[in-house]
Formats: C-alpha cells, sequence, structure tokens
C-alpha cells in the first residue's frame, strides 16, 4: 500500500473536522426508521449478515449428516428442511439484502448524490423486508416446522406439505418470500430513479462506475422479472391454502407452468446477484493494478446485455423435464450466449491485471479469488447449458458444485472482497491486514474442498437433496464436509477483525487506496450531510497510472 | 530495432478500443443511449419528473404483474378448450348490467382527466367536484361487480374457471379500491395551504393510475366477457 503512488484527488477532498461525527453515531438508529441512505444500507447488511450465519449454520447440519452414508444426524424430513430452509435464507435473507444494503450505502456517494431519490419508501423497505425476515425464520417453531420442498417449492410436492393450514411452514415461506419480493420492488424503483435522476452535473452515462452500471441492469432486471415469481408465488398460495386448481394436474391446473414463471425470474436473479459483485471487482482490481478497467465500454456494455439476454434462457432449468426438443435446442442455444459477456468481463479484468503492478492487499486477494473461482463456475455453467450433459447429471451434486461455485465462490467471495474495501466508509478504519489474510486463506481453501469435490460426487452419480447415498461414495464426501467445516471456521476471524477494527483499527483517512471515484473524495466515516456542494466530474472513471494509458478519447463528450 | 508499422500514436495506448475492431458501434451505441439518459445528470432538482419517472417504472412492473395472471387463464383455457365451463355453467355472461358499470369505469377515465385540467388551471373548486365524482363512479362499478358476483352461476371453487376468474377480477378490484383511495387522499391534501405549490405530480400519478386499471379492464372484459 505505502508504494502507490498518490493521484491528483477527483475533485476537492473534504477533510473530517474534529468535530464532525461520521453518519452512523447510535447503535440505536439501526432500530428507527430512517430516512439516510446510509443507516438503511448498515440495516441491511448487518442484518442481513446474521441471517448468513444462520444459514451457513444449516450448511454445517448438512455436511455433518452427509460425512456418513448412511443417515444418522437429523430424520429424513429434518434434512429437507434444512436444505430448503439454507438456500432460501442464502438466497432471499443473505445474498439479496446484503447487496440492497450496499447499493444503498455506496450508490448515492459514487453518483455525487446527497441521498436516494424516495428515502421514506427506502427505510420502508427495509422494514418490510425485515418483517418478512423474521417470518422466515420465525417458520421453524410451527407446529409442522418450516418449508420443506425446496426452495424451487414446485407442486404438487409444495403443496402437499401444509394443505389448508394457514400457519403452515410452507404457508409462511410464501409470504416471506411475497414481503421480501415487495421490499426489492420498493428498492428497484428507488435505484433506477436515483441512477437516472439524481447523478452529479458531469458524471455522463460512460463515466459511471461499473458498479453503477450493474445497479442499473440488476435493479431494472428486478423490476421486469420479479413481478412474474409474485404472481407465481400468490397463484401457489391460493392452491395451497384455498384449494384452487391452478397447479393441479387432475382439475386440468399445469404444474409446469409453475416452474416457467418461477424460473422466469429465478434464472435472472442470479444475475441480480452477480453483476455487483462483477462491479465490485471491477472497482478492486483497477485500484491495486494501478490500471485503468481495460475496455470500459465494452465492460459497461456488457453488464447491460445480461439484463437482454437473460430474459431468454430460462427454460435451461427445465432440460430434464416433459419439455420439447425444440425448447431445448433453441434454449441450450441462448444459454451459450451467457458466457458472451462474462467471457468479455474475465477478458477485461486479465487485461487489466496484465502487466501491472500488483497490490495484493486483503481486498484485491478476495477480488481476484472470486475471479479465478468464476472461471470454473463459468466452465461448468457451460457444461450444463448442454442438454446431453444436463440431462445425465440433472438433479446430482454437479450441479450443486457449478452453483455453490458461483454462490459462494464468486458471489460471497466478492462481497467480502467489498467489505474490506469499503470497510473505512463506515467505520473510518482500515481492517487488519493479517487477520484478512489468514481469513482469505481459510476461505480459499475450504471452498475449494467443499464445492470442488461435489463436481466429481455428481459425476458418480450421488443425488441431491437425499440424506443418505451409496457407501462408496464417502470419501470424497468426507473431504467436502471437512472442507466445509474449515469454511464455517473461516468466519471466526473474519468477524474478530470486523468488530475489533471497528474500535481500534488504523484510521483510514479519505482515501487510503488512492482509488478514483467519488466516494473517496469524503472523509471516512462518511459524515451524515455527505455532499455539502454537490462536486462536478470532470474526468473518465478509472483514471489510474500512467499518462500514456488512457481511458478513451478525452474530446468524446460521452 | 524496427517500429511497428500499424502504430498510429506509439506513445498513446487506448485502453477501451475495442480488441476485435468494433469501433464504429463502440462509439455510437453510447450516443444513442445517452439520448434515454439525461446525460451528465445535474437534475437532482426536479422533483416532479423524479415522482413521475418512479411512478412510471413502478406501474411498469404492475403491468408484468397482470400480464403474468392474465397469461395464466389464457394458457389455462387453451389447454383446456373443450370442458372450459364445467356442465351446467354458462360463465360470465354480457349482462346490461355488466355492460353498465363497464361503461361507467371507463368513462370515469375521461372525468378524471378533466379533474387533472380543472387543476392545471388553477380551479380547484371544479377539480374537486370531478374527482369526487369520478371516484363515485368508481364506487358504482366496485358495487355493481359485486352484484353481479353474487348472481354468477359459478364460485371461487368452480375449477379453474371460478379460480382464474375471482383471482383476476378480484385483483383488479383491489386496484379499483386503491385508486379510490388514493383519490380521497388527494381530495383530502387540496385543503391543506399551500399544497400545489411544488406542483401537483400525486394528482398527475393518481391520474395515470387510473387510466392504467381502467385499460387493464378493457382487456379483462374482452378475455373474460367475450372470448
Ligand atoms: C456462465 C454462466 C452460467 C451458465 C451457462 C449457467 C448454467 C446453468 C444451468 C444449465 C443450470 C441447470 C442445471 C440443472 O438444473 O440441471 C444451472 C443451475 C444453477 N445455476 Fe447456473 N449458470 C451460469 C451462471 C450462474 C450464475 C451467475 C449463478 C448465480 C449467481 C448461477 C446459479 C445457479 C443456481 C442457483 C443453479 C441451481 C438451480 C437449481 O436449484 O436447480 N448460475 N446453471
Ligand atoms: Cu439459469
Amino acid at each position: 500500500m505505502t508504494s502507490i503512488t498518490p493521484l491528483e484527488p477527483l475533485g476537492p477532498s473534504r477533510e473530517l473536522l474534529p468535530t464532525e461525527p461520521g453518519f452512523f453515531t447510535h447503535w440505536q438508529q439501526l432500530l428507527t426508521f430512517n430516512r439516510d441512505h446510509k443507516i438503511v444500507g448498515l440495516q441491511y447488511m448487518l442484518s442481513s449478515f446474521v441471517f448468513f450465519l444462520i444459514g451457513g449454520l444449516l450448511a454445517m447440519l448438512i455436511r455433518a449428516e452427509l460425512l456418513t452414508p448412511e443417515l444418522n444426524v437429523v430424520t429424513r424430513q429434518f434434512y429437507n428442511t434444512l436444505f430448503t430452509m439454507h438456500g432460501s435464507i442464502m438466497i432471499f435473507l443473505w445474498t439479496i439484502p446484503f447487496l440492497v444494503g450496499m447499493t444503498n450505502f455506496l450508490l448515492p456517494l459514487m453518483i455525487g448524490a446527497r441521498d436516494v431519490t424516495f428515502p421514506t419508501l427506502n427505510a420502508l423497505s427495509f422494514w418490510v423486508f425485515f418483517t418478512g425476515a423474521i417470518l422466515m425464520l420465525v417458520s421453524f417453531f410451527t407446529p409442522s416446522g418450516a418449508a420443506d420442498s425446496g426452495w424451487w417449492s414446485y407442486p404438487p410436492l409444495s403443496v402437499q406439505s401444509g394443505f389448508g393450514n394457514l400457519f403452515s411452514g410452507e404457508s409462511i415461506w410464501l409470504l416471506s418470500v411475497l414481503l421480501g419480493g415487495i421490499a426489492s420492488i420498493m428498492g428497484a424503483v428507488n435505484f433506477v430513479s436515483t441512477i437516472v435522476w439524481m447523478r452529479a452535473p458531469g458524471m455522463t452515462l460512460f463515466r459511471m462506475p461499473i458498479f453503477v452500471w450493474a445497479a442499473l441492469t440488476a435493479q431494472t432486471m428486478q423490476l421486469i422479472f420479479l413481478p412474474v415469481l409474485t404472481a407465481d408465488l400468490i397463484l401457489l398460495y391460493f392452491d395451497l391454502n384455498f384449494g384452487t386448481p391452478f397447479f393441479n394436474v387432475a382439475d386440468g391446473g399445469d404444474p409446469v407452468l409453475y416452474q416457467h414463471f418461477f424460473w422466469f425470474y429465478s434464472h435472472p436473479v442470479v444475475y441480480v446477484w452477480i453483476l455487483p459483485v462483477f462491479g465490485v471487482f471491477s472497482e478492486i482490481i483497477p485500484a491495486f493494478t494501478r490500471n485503468p478497467l481495460f475496455g470500459y465500454r465494452t465492460v459497461a456494455l456488457a453488464t447491460a446485455s445480461f439484463a437482454v439476454i437473460t430474459g431468454f434462457v430460462w427454460v435451461h432449468h427445465m432440460f430434464a423435464g416433459d419439455t420439447p426438443g425444440w425448447m431445448r435446442l433453441l434454449f441450450m442455444a441462448t444459454t451459450g450466449l451467457v458466457a458472451i459477456p462474462s467471457g468479455i468481463k474475465i477478458f477485461a479484468w486479465t487485461a487489466t491485471i496484465w502487466k501491472s503492478k500488483l497490490h495484493l492487499d486483503t481486498a484485491m486477494l478476495f477480488a481476484v479469488g472470486g475471479v479465478v473461482m468464476f472461471l470454473l463456475a463459468g466452465i461448468t455453467g457451460v457444461m450444463l447449458s448442454a442438454v446431453p450433459v444436463d440431462l445425465h447429471v440433472n438433479n446430482t451434486h454437479f450441479v450443486v458444485g457449478h452453483f455453490h461455485y458461483v454462490v459462494n465462490n464468486t458471489i460471497v467471495m466478492g462481497l467480502y472482497a467489498a467489505i474490506y474495501f469499503w470497510f473505512p466508509k463506515v467505520t473510518g478504519r482500515l481492517m487488519a491486514e493479517g487477520w484478512g489474510k489468514v481469513h482469505f486463506a481459510f476461505m480459499f481453501i475450504g471452498s475449494t474442498l467443499t464445492f470442488f469435490p461435489m463436481h466429481i460426487l455428481g459425476l458418480q452419480g450421488m443425488v441431491r437433496r437425499i440424506s443418505s447415498y451409496q457407501p462408496d461414495l464417502q470419501e470424497w464426501n468426507v473431504v467436502s464436509s471437512l472442507g466445509a467445516f474449515l469454511l464455517g471456521v473461516s468466519v471466526l476471524p473474519f468477524i474478530v477483525n470486523a468488530i475489533v477494527s471497528w474500535k481500534h483499527g488504523v484510521v483510514a483517512g479519505n482515501n487510503p487506496w488512492q482509488a478514483t471515484g467519488l466516494e473517496w473524495t469524503l472523509p471516512s466515516p462518511v459524515p451524515k450531510e455527505t455532499f455539502e456542494a454537490t462536486p462536478t466530474v470532470l474526468q473518465p472513471p478509472y483514471n489510474y497510472g500512467d499518462p500514456n494509458v488512457v481511458l478513451f478519447d478525452p474530446s468524446d463528450p460521452y | 530495432m524496427a517500429t511497428p508499422l500499424t502504430q498510429k500514436h506509439p506513445s498513446r495506448f487506448y485502453t477501451d478500443e475495442s480488441p476485435v475492431g468494433l469501433n464504429r458501434w463502440h462509439r455510437h451505441l453510447p450516443r444513442w443511449l445517452g439520448r434515454f439518459f439525461p446525460t451528465g445528470g445535474g437534475l437532482q432538482t426536479d422533483h416532479e419528473g423524479q415522482g413521475l419517472f418512479g411512478f412510471g417504472i413502478f406501474l411498469g412492473s404492475e403491468t408484468m404483474l397482470f400480464g403474468t395472471l392474465i397469461l395464466t387463464y389464457v394458457i389455462l383455457r387453451i389447454a383446456n378448450a373443450e370442458d372450459w365451463f364445467p356442465a351446467g355453467v354458462l360463465g360470465p355472461q354480457r349482462t346490461p348490467a355488466v355492460i353498465l358499470h363497464s361503461i361507467v369505469l371507463i368513462s370515469s377515465s375521461f372525468v378524471i382527466f378533466a379533474a387533472e385540467r380543472a387543476l392545471g388551471r388553477g380551479n380547484v373548486k371544479w377539480f374537486r367536484i370531478l374527482l369526487v365524482i369520478t371516484a363515485l363512479m368508481g364506487a358504482f362499478f366496485l358495487v355493481g361487480e359485486v352484484q353481479e358476483w353474487n348472481t354468477l352461476d359459478f364460485g371461487f371453487h368452480t375449477g379453474l374457471i371460478g379460480a382464474t376468474f375471482y383471482l383476476v377480477t378480484g385483483t383488479h378490484g383491489l386496484h379499483v379500491i386503491v385508486g379510490i383511495t388514493l383519490m380521497m387522499i388527494m381530495l383530502w391534501r387540496s385543503f391543506r395551504p399551500g399544497n400545489y405549490d411544488k406542483g401537483h405530480f400525486g394528482v398527475t400519478a393518481v391520474s395515470i393510475f387510473w387510466h392504467f386499471v381502467d385499460v387493464i379492464w378493457i382487456l379483462l372484459f374482452t378475455l373474460f366477457y367475450i372470448w
């Protein structure tokens, strides 16, 4: 860090006066209906991290059960609840809300806005989400137990387990996801409006950081696709509680319709998660290589192109069902297209790193680790998009391995990178490097040990969502379970580091990483009133390093 | 040492130059996209624009919700074309009462349009009168719809026809209720002094919402009473 040459500041940077406190002064602020986008962001991030720990605990139980081929830790019934609630919590209570929190905190700072366009709606969004989240957790204590039909909740299975009982786990699960959806729509309206209307003068479309591009794309996708899931779950709620026949074959209904609507949203949603993480990589990699982001415009447009492509690939989750041949062929082709913008991004990050002077601080380690993991996830993803391969490994641990390389090894890794990178903006202090590197080592090794063997097991025919398996598959399962426990332990150094650094870490100053970007012109921690005078942006983004390496033609006004 | 001949600016390296020679679209697409976004930002103070934009994209989302429910009905009806109506059930009928309350609902769109125009001219009195008339027309529709439900020869539990019909028209009815509530809020606000100093974005939004509700009804009428 010390060897980084200082950059010319992007704008006049504000110094934190000794009397000026950060935006976060009392922990009680977290319990209020607060309209400050930074507090809402913190509320989202802290609560979802707690849910992450709960979801992780359930994963530990799953892996404990899979240590041995026999059923010996939990009952079969409870195993179903375990994987259902693990998946649901990780998706609806951790990944999505944490990213919403991060976007809340960072987006206005990055575009030079004082707040989001609708601050009250923003505060409301958090409390709606939080109510839904508590509902989901409370459902464990209902007489019939929590939901147990998988996070897809396919009928007819999902309709059988709690039929006609308004307080069944399944019924509460549906309410919880519906509330989360309403909160997400409120957030999406807010974020898209903020990006369109609140940018500082001079912050043109092609001067926005990639994180902002990602937020714009992801939140637009929420607006388009999420209502389809909402409608789908409402129909399921009626089937479950009031006996309507929408998805009941016996009365002319169609359960496959549920699947179509479900994946029409739930494929795009994986890009709602991963695009902001790609944005994080695109912020961190240039800062620690001191190079401009290679191909900034292409990366921005590749980000936006995901919103279009992902609308036409959902059937790849239904290849193994009763899907007609022409549909399989069509969606196999469209799914392959997804690899193009993904490839563009990996290419851009590699080219940014190429021949640069690398600074391997913890944030950068997590970012590069995430990119490497995503490469593997992308390879298995393209394999799965080929119908014959998918039919072979469908519903096996190969699929579980694939999507955990995405959701854990890439997304969670990227979220940690973001925490290490932007921690000073929340607390004013840096996280400790040594503990950070221990955390990274545990996490990288743990993730690989946990999820790589799943590919092998899947190819050997180990079926997912079943609590026992053939004895000859035990070796790799033991490796995977031990890896998972290491992964579980790896959050401990992180938590200790975060708590201790929050109070006693090295004071960061405005811009500890010498990064470009408007958020770094503000004091750390960010004060309540962020931009006293609206800044004017005169530079392209990622304006790092060698003056002979320029981002784009400065005479071009776009 | 030979200098590469192709290099135009030996000292400058444009990292954003497309590696596969796509520089034409690479320069033109941003320009094209920029037309849809206020380039350069600096619009933080336009609260009316922000409000209408936010409300507009929310209605886009609502359209997807209704679209999914309606699509469910269309797909299930096509799949069950022969036995859509169980024996003895006639289904929704185009009775004079239904046609009357549909016409009333759709004409109320013009009334709320006139109300907004009146407000635009600063005539708050006529605005209030026309807004109340719109709300009453909406209420007339609701009452008519409930009466019609009571006379139909199928219920919520009569197979797919009952489930789809009552769910979709019920969701629409809920939107009518929300619209009337919003109108009452606008009426109440019109009595607060200085309420229209910053324009009347709220009224415009309610008016757009009401048109939206009416367009959905035209679609539902076509699909349930004419098909
Ligand atoms: C390179 C791009 C990608 C391709 C080509 C791809 C392809 C696929 C395919 C074909 C499946 C279905 C496997 C089956 O059910 O038999 C699948 C499953 C899955 N993918 Fe991806 N994927 C990609 C990226 C992602 C990303 C970015 C995420 C999340 C952030 C993700 C998350 C998932 C999840 C959660 C599942 C499992 C869904 C389930 O429970 O069945 N994938 N992927
Ligand atoms: Cu997918």
